[in-house]
């Protein structure tokens, strides 16, 4: 369990987050949602020790963030962050071998290779696993990174718009894995998405961010919502039930369209 | 296959290396062969060891600073160097360059640049302590500001002082003594050891500062001890034959050229080896082709400059 409570985080004189307190249950899909700049990737690197906060307290499994070792919190939550460039140059799988990093620091056992290719196998990177990350399109990359997390085997798996790059399809997957992480192996996961019908769709709880305040959480059915929404993003959002799922037809939003 | 050759590569500079440093120590062999001998063993000694921690020391500062055409020079610990010897000179004259025990100067070179070093960092860890960028433009700023002071006590300096002093200014093996040797390898064999553990960490940190941290990576104080280790090893290299961080420059860029991997083992190997290759070398060159007449840094500078360019107009852009 993640409880995140009162934080706040300022850069400079221009502050991000105000006061944020929620819950990340454990074993489900959480899903931050939010116009551009309301501070979702802040609060991910807050949560992944990766930014420093200014006050409040995050407790991971009851135990403040800056209170657990680094390496020891590198084999219980991992983070990928929303832009992931990389200075070297690697293949496929040495990126993902970089995964079992927090186990055996660079010397690979034959368990962490099972794991490598496992990873390798659910992104369906088999075949271009000996590629160099730099030879590959932007969605091979993305999953690419995405496996490197799975590799990494946390039970906190907390992704930045992990959707970026993808076509339709491997989004969906990407998105089942998600779902059959929470179902099946009981892992916590929390992303970060702009779509929210995929939001709708997949997540157990929706929290949506907004001027770094929380403007509402709750479930799809009580935040996919035609005036809960409409407040957060400023448009009008006419929401359809299809199949059981809720969903948002936004895309020609009078106000967005500029009138 | 990409494994075996890194290796086959690594294997064929480390026989090079052997063999420069044979050649260097047998070749001619006339006169006097005990006192020759011992005189090469000490003279090779400094070279390969100041060679080694130069390329050491740059592949770690290139890792930690996400930058591969950066030197650790950049922090400004040369400059400390040629003040303090130029500073000497103009306080009590050259000749104290050479009544000035040996050690003495070398110690005290080493505690003058360490302690720079050190004051330097220690800014930078008062605040989050990962601001490397802050700590270079410090180090630009001081080692100009030191530079310029240098330029103003070598302009008062009489002539024929100063061509005392100039010898100083130039990187050269020929002041190199035994007492000199156990010195410089008392700080920089263990040092080099100490880095050694550190190998597989630099692979993650050379991801970059996010990723490493989200593998575990201790990051703050991993990269303080990185500092540390680099500014002990320019600081004894620089003491013990002067400044010549070009070299290092080259160096790791030939060992990541040559080299198809990322690990930075393997890369501090082969940038150690060239580093020896090339600098024994040069001083073999210098000394028994042209005599003495020309600097060994007129040949690293002259050989590096060209493969540099070489380099930065046909390079690939990722490491
Ligand atoms: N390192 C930084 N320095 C200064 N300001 C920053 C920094 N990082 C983020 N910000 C600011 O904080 C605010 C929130 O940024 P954040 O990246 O958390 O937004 P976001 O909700 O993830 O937006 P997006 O949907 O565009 O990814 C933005 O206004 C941004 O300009
Ligand atoms: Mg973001």
């Amino acid at each position: 369990m993640v409880k995140v409570r009162g934080v706040s985080k300022s850069f400079g004189p221009k502050q991000v987050l105000r006061d944020v307190s929620l819950d990340i249950a454990k074993g489900q899909v959480t899903t931050l949602i939010g116009p551009n700049g309301a501070g979702k990737s802040t609060l991910l690197s807050l949560m992944s020790r990766l930014l420093p906060k200014d006050s409040g307290q995050i407790l991971i499994d009851g135990r403040e963030i800056g209170q657990w070792r680094s390496d020891e919190l590198a084999r219980r939550l991992a983070i990928l962050k929303q832009t992931h460039h990389l200075n070297i140059r690697l293949t496929v799988r040495e990126l993902v071998e970089f995964g079992r990093f927090p186990y055996s620091h660079g010397r690979l056992t034959r368990e962490d290779r099972e794991i490598v290719d496992e990873a390798l196998n659910y992104l369906e990177l088999h075949d271009i696993a000996g590629k160099y990350l730099d030879q590959l399109s932007g969605g091979q990359r993305q999953r690419a990174f995405i496996a490197m997390v799975l590799a990494q085997d946390t039970e906190y798996v907390l992704l930045d718009e992990p959707l970026n790059n993808l076509d339709m399809k491997h989004a969906v997957q990407i998105m089942r894995i998600m779902r059959g992480m929470a179902d099946d192996l009981g892992k916590t996961v929390v992303l970060v998405l702009h779509d929210v019908n995929f939001a709708s769709a997949y997540s157990d709880q929706i929290v949506a961010l907004k001027d770094g305040r929380v403007a509402a959480a709750g479930t799809p059915d009580e935040l996919i919502r035609s005036d809960v929404l409409g407040e957060i993003y400023e448009m009008e959002i006419p929401i359809e039930t299809v199949g059981g799922c809720r969903v948002c037809i936004y895309f020609t939003g009078e106000q967005a369209a500029g009138l | 296959m990409k494994h075996k050759r890194n290796l086959i590569i690594l294997g064929i500079l480390l026989l090079l290396a052997l063999l420069v440093v044979c050649l260097y120590l047998f070749v001619p062999l006339r006169g006097n062969i005990q006192y020759i001998l011992k005189l090469r063993t000490n003279k090779v000694l400094a070279i390969a060891l100041t060679g080694a921690a130069i390329a050491y020391s740059t592949v770690i500062f290139q890792t930690i600073t996400n930058n591969r055409i950066l030197t650790p020079s950049i922090i400004g610990m040369d400059s400390v160097y040629q003040l303090f010897q130029t500073a000497m000179v103009f306080f009590w004259g050259s000749t104290t360059l050479q009544f000035v025990d040996q050690q003495i100067n070398f110690i005290l070179t080493v505690v003058l640049m360490i302690g720079f070093a050190l004051l330097l960092y220690q800014v930078l860890f008062r605040k989050d302590g990962t601001n490397l960028h802050f700590l270079l433009l410090m180090g630009i700023v001081m080692g100009t500001l030191f530079g310029s002071l240098t330029t103003f006590l070598q302009v008062l300096i009489d002539p024929n002082e100063y061509s005392g002093l100039q010898a100083r200014l130039f990187a050269s093996v020929s002041r190199v003594n035994t007492n000199l040797l156990f010195l410089g390898g008392g700080l920089m064999i263990p040092a080099m050891l100490y880095g050694l553990r550190y190998v597989r960490t630099l692979d993650a940190i050379a991801l970059g500062r996010d990723h490493a941290v989200n593998l575990g990576v201790d990051y703050g104080p991993v990269i303080r001890r990185m500092l540390v280790l680099v500014a002990v090893l320019v600081a004894a290299s620089t003491a013990l034959v002067g400044p010549i961080t070009f070299l290092g420059l080259l160096v790791a860029n030939v060992s990541y050229h040559m080299l198809d991997t990322y690990r930075r083992g393997p890369l501090i190997a082969a940038a150690v080896s060239v580093s020896v290759v090339f600098l024994v070398g040069a001083q073999l060159i210098m000394e028994r082709v042209f005599v003495y007449t020309t600097p060994v840094s007129v040949i690293v500078n002259f050989i590096g400059g060209i493969y540099f360019l070489y380099l930065v107009l046909k390079e690939r852009t990722a490491w």
